[in-house]
């Protein structure tokens, strides 16, 4: 103990002494977090809507308003041609087209099944889901409103609805996703730096010859990395939750506790790669590989795994960061506990103590 | 009791063979040189001596225990001074001390009574707090040396400690070595200067990492057969390529002179047709004493 102390507080100091870095990492993830809150905006807002009102009713030119009045639905550039409904996409003027065919303010009086006509531009994916989800939020609105109360017409909307993110709001699924992506690149990059920098400058020579494990010297070099990440996490939380009002609505503890064991998985992956390079330079580049890139792109974060190609599903599975995305999110944005989450909880504590073992294992003490 | 005993060590990396069949033994109050040109071998013996490298064959053991298999009880009794400066140029020499005082399990007591010690030969005190980066290249090796001694080591392996050194704080670094020897410590130093032969008592000479001679300075001095000659002439390439070929005779650049070497009961006037071929005349030349350099160039020769 007496010696791994003593080594984290020789890596402290290497910390402190280093200002630059220090700034990167606790600045990096404030800047990121901006980033990805304003500049990648996935939210979909001003939707082109053409309306095709057949009714010419009160109550159609009410829906016709709600849709308008909602926030995420705009006017089309030019007046429709009725009589195309067609070209309205295809010109691009709209991006959505609402059909509101003759007697639907009648069939709303009698309470008969009704439905509405959406046609939506799929060449961007994300808008039409998005826009349809929109219609069918606001006119099972409308409906709830001019029916009686516990009254519904089945059949009448198509039942979508939207849980845990009604807003459809990204910062919602960026910020935690945000937090793996950070946690991941800040402990596994560093530490391989760190160890690399040994190697590099002929410290580990030394470390080497004297009365220590290379447990003790692993232990002692991570522990004050796992305190910045965490530090790091904590930071974005509070920075996602006030600044983007992203809700938290499970167990901090919980979430702490996910999170360490996450970080010791990056730091594994951190130590493992600093056993195959020998220059801090190539550490940094073979860690950014091997920790951002698949965090982002393979962990689920930006695309769906059940989307991707077979071949690289199977490489998400070891993916530490595929698992704890769905703990994060599921902690921070629906209040999840272990009963809901046990098997991705499983799954990162069995992929942890293999990084961890074969890390540890690699780590050796001899030079060649 | 040997300090240091290496019996038949030989270690390649791929095809090269860094280290052959390679024999030493360190004893207590002794400073023992390795001394050879860059690439002949010491830093392999000097890490495969320390545990840091495996070994191809052979066997070494340091105060008595093996290396290969009992390494964990050789650590409180070696101390260790890479090639490289190998401290962080990032903490101060005190720090730098503290660091490498807490992995040998000094408290803080212990610390500070060792750190006055080692202040006190080194000269070091006065910069306690500066960063060891910021340190002249002789201040460097003393702080260096100073880890390497935190923990009163009963072996002392210096790689290559004055290399890159000022004269002067070579020869401070040496009079702090025989300060230890004294002390009651085995050093075993590496060097490639020649002149620092004379301070050691023992000496290994090694290239090709195989051992070419060893012996007291003196002794060393006494090997060199034959007869050692300065040639006033330009050291060219085309001059050194001629003066190769000719047959008995052994020839090697000096500064900007040339030395040559004839063997054992040769004599040079034997030669003088062949040297007055590519226009060395006999005037140009001048017996010298053999020094060390030209001993060791010898032994490569053959």
């Amino acid at each position: 103990m007496y010696k791994i102390k003593h080594i984290a507080i020789k890596e402290v100091r290497h910390i402190l002494r280093d200002p630059r870095s220090l700034i990167i990492a606790v600045l990096m993830p404030i800047l990121m977090t901006l980033l990805y809150g304003y500049a990648i905006n996935l939210d979909i807002k001003n939707i082109r809507l053409a309306v095709l009102d057949y009714d010419q009713t009160l109550e159609s030119r009410e829906l016709t308003g709600r849709f308008y009045n909602s926030g995420y639905f705009l006017k089309p550039l030019q007046a429709p041609d009725l009589n195309d409904p067609e070209n309205i996409l295809k010109s691009g003027r709209a991006s959505a087209i609402l059909v509101i065919k003759q007697g639907f303010s009648n069939d709303l009086t009698l309470q008969r099944q009704y439905q509405l006509g959406l046609t939506v531009d799929g060449a961007d994916a994300n808008t039409a889901s998005a826009a349809s989800s929109y219609a069918n939020i606001i006119f099972s609105q409308f409906l709830k409103d001019h029916l009686p109360p516990g009254f519904t017409i089945p059949g009448a909307v198509i039942s979508a609805q939207v849980l845990y993110n009604p807003d459809l709001k990204s910062s919602h699924f960026f910020v935690p996703g945000l937090i793996a992506v950070i946690l991941m690149m800040i402990s596994a990059l560093l530490t391989s730096i760190t160890i690399a920098r040994e190697k590099e400058t002929g410290t580990m020579e030394q470390l080497l010859t004297a009365p220590v494990t290379p447990r003790q010297i692993i232990i002692g070099k991570v522990i004050p990395y796992i305190g910045l990440a965490l530090i790091d996490g904590v930071l974005i939380l509070i920075f996602g939750v006030f600044h983007f009002g992203v809700p938290f609505v499970g167990s901090i503890l919980l979430l702490l506790l996910f999170g360490f064991i996450y970080i010791t998985a990056a730091l594994s992956i951190g130590i493992l790669i600093s056993t195959l390079v020998n220059t801090q330079q190539l550490a940094m580049s073979f860690a950014q590989l091997v920790t951002v890139l698949p965090s982002v792109m393979l962990s689920g974060y930006i695309f769906e795994i059940k989307n991707m190609p077979i071949v690289l599903q199977y490489v998400t599975r070891i993916v530490p960061a595929r698992y704890f995305l769905v703990i994060i999110r599921g902690i921070m944005l629906k209040g999840s506990g272990l009963s809901v989450l046990w098997v991705e909880a499983t799954f990162l504590v069995l992929l942890t103590l293999i990084l961890l073992t074969i890390a540890t294992k690699r780590f050796q003490l001899k030079m060649g | 009791m040997n300090l240091v005993e290496v019996t038949n060590l030989s270690k390649s990396y791929g095809v090269m063979k860094a280290v052959d069949d390679f024999n030493l033994t360190a004893i207590k109050g002794e400073i023992l040189a390795l001394v050879g040109p860059d690439g002949a071998g010491k830093t392999s013996i000097f890490r495969a001596i320390c545990g840091l490298i495996t070994l191809d064959s052979g066997e070494i053991k340091v105060s008595g225990f093996n290396v290969a298999t009992e390494f964990d009880r050789i650590k409180p009794h070696l101390g260790y001074m890479p090639q490289s400066f190998s401290l962080y140029p990032d903490l101060s020499v005190e720090e730098n001390l503290y660091f490498y005082a807490g992995l040998f399990g000094l408290n803080r007591a212990q610390f500070q009574e060792k750190k006055k010690r080692l202040y006190e030969f080194s000269g070091l005190g006065q910069f306690y707090d500066r960063r060891a980066g910021a340190l002249s290249g002789g201040m460097k090796q003393k702080l260096a040396l100073s880890c390497a001694l935190i923990h009163d080591p009963q072996v002392l392996m210096l790689d290559e400690p004055t290399t890159g050194v000022d004269p002067l704080s070579r020869r401070q670094f040496w009079d702090i070595l025989k300060d230890l020897r004294r002390g009651g410590s085995g050093i075993v130093v590496s060097t490639p200067y020649m002149d620092e032969v004379a301070l050691s008592d023992r000496a290994i000479f090694i290239f090709g990492g195989r051992k070419l001679a060893e012996g007291t300075p003196a002794e060393l001095a006494g090997i060199f057969r034959g007869k050692a000659y300065r040639v006033a002439v330009d050291p060219t390439f085309n001059c050194m390529e001629q003066l190769c070929r000719i047959d008995g005779l052994q020839a090697r650049r000096f500064g900007s002179t040339v030395h040559i070497y004839t063997k054992e009961n040769d004599a040079l006037e034997n030669y003088y047709p062949a040297l007055a071929e590519i226009g060395i005349k006999p005037e140009i030349i001048t017996p010298i004493q053999p020094e060390l350099e030209d001993t060791f160039i010898q032994l490569m020769g053959k």
